[in-house]
C-alpha cells in the first residue's frame, strides 16, 4: 500500500546560513521506492511549485560509493542495518509516519547546503598516509608474488570495504572518526606491502584526524552498528596498537 | 613518544591505563572489605597493616590519589573536547538504537562516583588522616586496647541513609564498569581473536564487585 508521509527536513541555504527544520508532505509513496527516490518525488513537487529543491548528496545509488549520507529518524542512513541511504527502502516506514531528515552533524563535516556536508576532512586524512608508495612505471611487482596469510588477507579486505561515507562520525556521540581511520590504517597494517610506511602512516593519519576536529572515541560501538559495511571495532583497537607502537618507535 | 598525551589515542590510552589501575585497586579494596564479613580480627590486622606500612602509605596511596584525580580530570577534558566536535545537536537522535545507555552516559555515572568518593573520603579517609598524621596516633587502638578499624566500619553503617547512599553509588559504579571495563581494554588495543573471553569477564566483574560492596554495607547495617 502506498504511503502518505510528513517529512521534517533540515533546510540551510548555504554554509553561513543558520538553517532550520521545515515540514513537507509527500503522498502516494511506494514501499518499493528507495529513500532517495522518495526525496526525488519531493523535489519534483517542490520544483513544480517553484520552490527550491532539497539538496542532498548521491552518486551510484548502489550502496558502494559512500556519497549519500542523511541522518534519518535519529540514525545515520536510517533505521535499516548494513545499508546506505540509497539502499534504504520505504518499506521500512509506515503510512502516516513523520520522518526527520538531517545532515550528518560534526564540526569536521560542515554543512554546505541543506543535507549536503563537506566530508573532505576524510580526504585529507587519506592524503596524510592512507596509501602505499609503489613504483608503477612498468616495474610493478605482482601483488600475488608475496604470500599473505588468508586470515590477514580477509581481514584487510574487510577493512578495505569502508566506503568513507562518514556514518561512523555521524552516529558517534563524540563525532569521532576512529572507525574510518582504523579501517584505513588496518587495510595496510595487515599486509606486507603496508609495512614499509606503517609507522609514519598511523602517526600522520591520526595527527590529521585530530587536526580536523573529530572527537575522541569512547567505545560506545554506535559506529560499528551503523556502518553500512559492517566495519568492526577491532580496527580501532588495531589502530590503537599501531599508534602506540609507532609512538614508542618515533 | 613525545607529545603522546596531545593525541586522541594517547589520551584514550592514558585514560584506559588509569582505569585498569583503579579496577585493580577496587578488587583489593573489595577483598579487604569482604574480610570484615568473615572475621573482625583479620579485617583489623589487614587494615592496620594497610594503614601503617610505609610503602602503602607513602608510595601506593599518592599513586592511587593521582590515579583517581587523573581519571576524572581526563574524563572532563575528553567530554569537553568531544562536545566541541559537534556544536549543533541533532533534532532527533536515537542513541539507544546503536549503543548502550552506560556507554553514552559515562560522564554522569562518573560524576555520581566522584560524589561518592567525596562522601567516602569524608567518612573514612579524612578521619584516618586526622588520627594518624594530625593527632599522631599510629597505634590503631581504642581506649580498651582493641583495634579500632572494625568498630569504626560498623559505626559508619548504622545510619540507613548512609547505607542507602552507598548502595546507590555502587549501582552507578556497576553501570560505569559495565562499559568501562571492556572500553579500557579496547582503548589499550586489546580487541582481537585472543580477547573474546574478556567481555564476559568484564561484565561479571562489573556486576559482582559492586554487588559485593552493597552486600558488605547491608551486612554491617543489619549486624552492628
Amino acid at each position: 500500500m502506498n504511503m502518505n508521509l510528513t517529512l521534517k527536513i533540515w533546510r540551510q541555504k548555504n554554509a553561513s546560513d543558520k538553517g532550520s527544520m521545515v515540514d513537507y508532505k509527500v503522498s502516494d509513496i511506494s514501499p518499493d521506492m528507495s529513500f532517495l527516490e522518495m526525496l526525488d518525488v519531493l523535489n519534483e513537487q517542490l520544483i513544480n511549485n517553484n520552490e527550491e529543491p532539497v539538496a542532498f548528496d548521491h552518486d551510484c545509488r548502489e550502496g558502494i560509493c559512500g556519497m549519500c549520507s542523511l541522518y534519518i529518524n535519529g540514525e545515520a542512513h536510517g533505521p535499516d542495518r548494513g545499508v546506505t541511504t540509497c539502499q534504504l527502502h520505504m518499506r521500512m516506514f509506515k503510512d502516516g509516519d513523520t520522518i526527520t531528515i538531517e545532515p550528518f552533524r560534526a564540526t569536521a563535516f560542515p554543512v554546505v547546503k541543506d543535507l549536503i556536508v563537506d566530508r573532505s576532512s576524510f580526504d585529507r586524512i587519506q592524503h596524510a598516509g592512507g596509501f602505499i608508495s609503489v613504483n608503477t612505471s612498468g616495474n610493478t611487482i605482482d601483488a600475488n608474488a608475496i604470500p599473505v596469510n588468508k586470515h590477514d588477507a580477509d581481514t584487510a579486505f574487510e577493512a578495505a570495504t569502508c566506503i568513507g561515507c562518514g556514518a561512523c562520525v555521524a552516529s558517534c556521540k563524540n563525532s569521532s572518526a576512529m572507525l574510518f581511520v582504523g579501517a584505513k590504517v588496518s587495510q595496510f597494517a595487515l599486509l606486507p606491502q603496508g609495512q614499509v610506511e606503517a609507522t609514519d602512516r598511523v602517526l600522520n593519519m591520526v595527527k590529521q584526524m585530530d587536526e580536523e576536529g573529530f572527537g575522541n572515541c569512547t567505545n560506545t560501538g554506535a559506529c560499528e552498528v551503523e556502518c553500512p559495511k559492517g566495519i568492526s571495532l577491532e580496527n580501532i583497537a588495531r589502530m590503537n596498537r599501531e599508534y602506540l607502537a609507532a609512538s614508542l618507535k618515533g | 613518544m613525545s607529545g603522546i598525551l596531545n593525541s586522541s589515542i594517547g589520551r584514550k590510552f592514558a585514560m584506559a591505563l588509569s582505569a585498569l589501575f583503579l579496577m585493580v585497586f577496587l578488587l583489593q579494596h573489595f577483598a579487604i572489605n569482604l574480610l570484615s564479613v568473615f572475621s573482625a580480627d583479620a579485617f583489623n590486622d589487614v587494615s592496620h597493616f594497610m594503614g601503617t606500612f610505609w610503602v602503602i602509605q607513602y608510595v601506593m596511596q599518592p599513586v592511587l590519589i593521582f590515579g583517581v584525580i587523573f581519571h576524572f580530570v581526563m574524563g572532563f577534558v575528553l567530554e569537553i573536547k568531544n562536545k566541541k566536535a559537534r556544536t549543533i545537536s541533532y533534532a532527533k537522535n536515537n542513541g539507544a538504537a546503536n549503543s548502550s545507555w552506560m556507554s553514552r552516559n559515562m560522564i554522569y555515572s562518573g560524576l555520581a562516583i566522584l560524589a561518592f568518593i567525596c562522601l567516602h573520603f569524608y567518612d573514612f579517609w579524612l578521619p584516618e588522616i586526622n588520627t594518624k598524621y594530625i593527632q599522631g596516633d599510629m597505634t590503631g587502638l581504642l581506649a580498651n586496647g582493641e583495634y579500632r578499624y572494625f568498630e569504626e566500619l560498623q559505626h559508619k553503617f548504622v545510619d540507613i541513609w548512609r547505607v542507602a547512599l552507598y548502595c546507590i553509588a555502587f549501582v552507578f559504579l556497576a553501570l560505569h564498569l559495565l562499559h568501562g571495563f571492556n572500553s579500557a581494554f579496547q582503548s589499550a588495543g586489546a580487541n582481537n581473536k585472543y580477547t573474546k573471553g574478556l567481555k564476559g569477564f568484564g561484565k561479571a566483574y562489573a556486576i559482582i564487585i559492586p554487588l559485593g560492596f552493597i552486600f558488605i554495607a547491608l551486612f554491617h547495617h543489619f549486624n552492628h
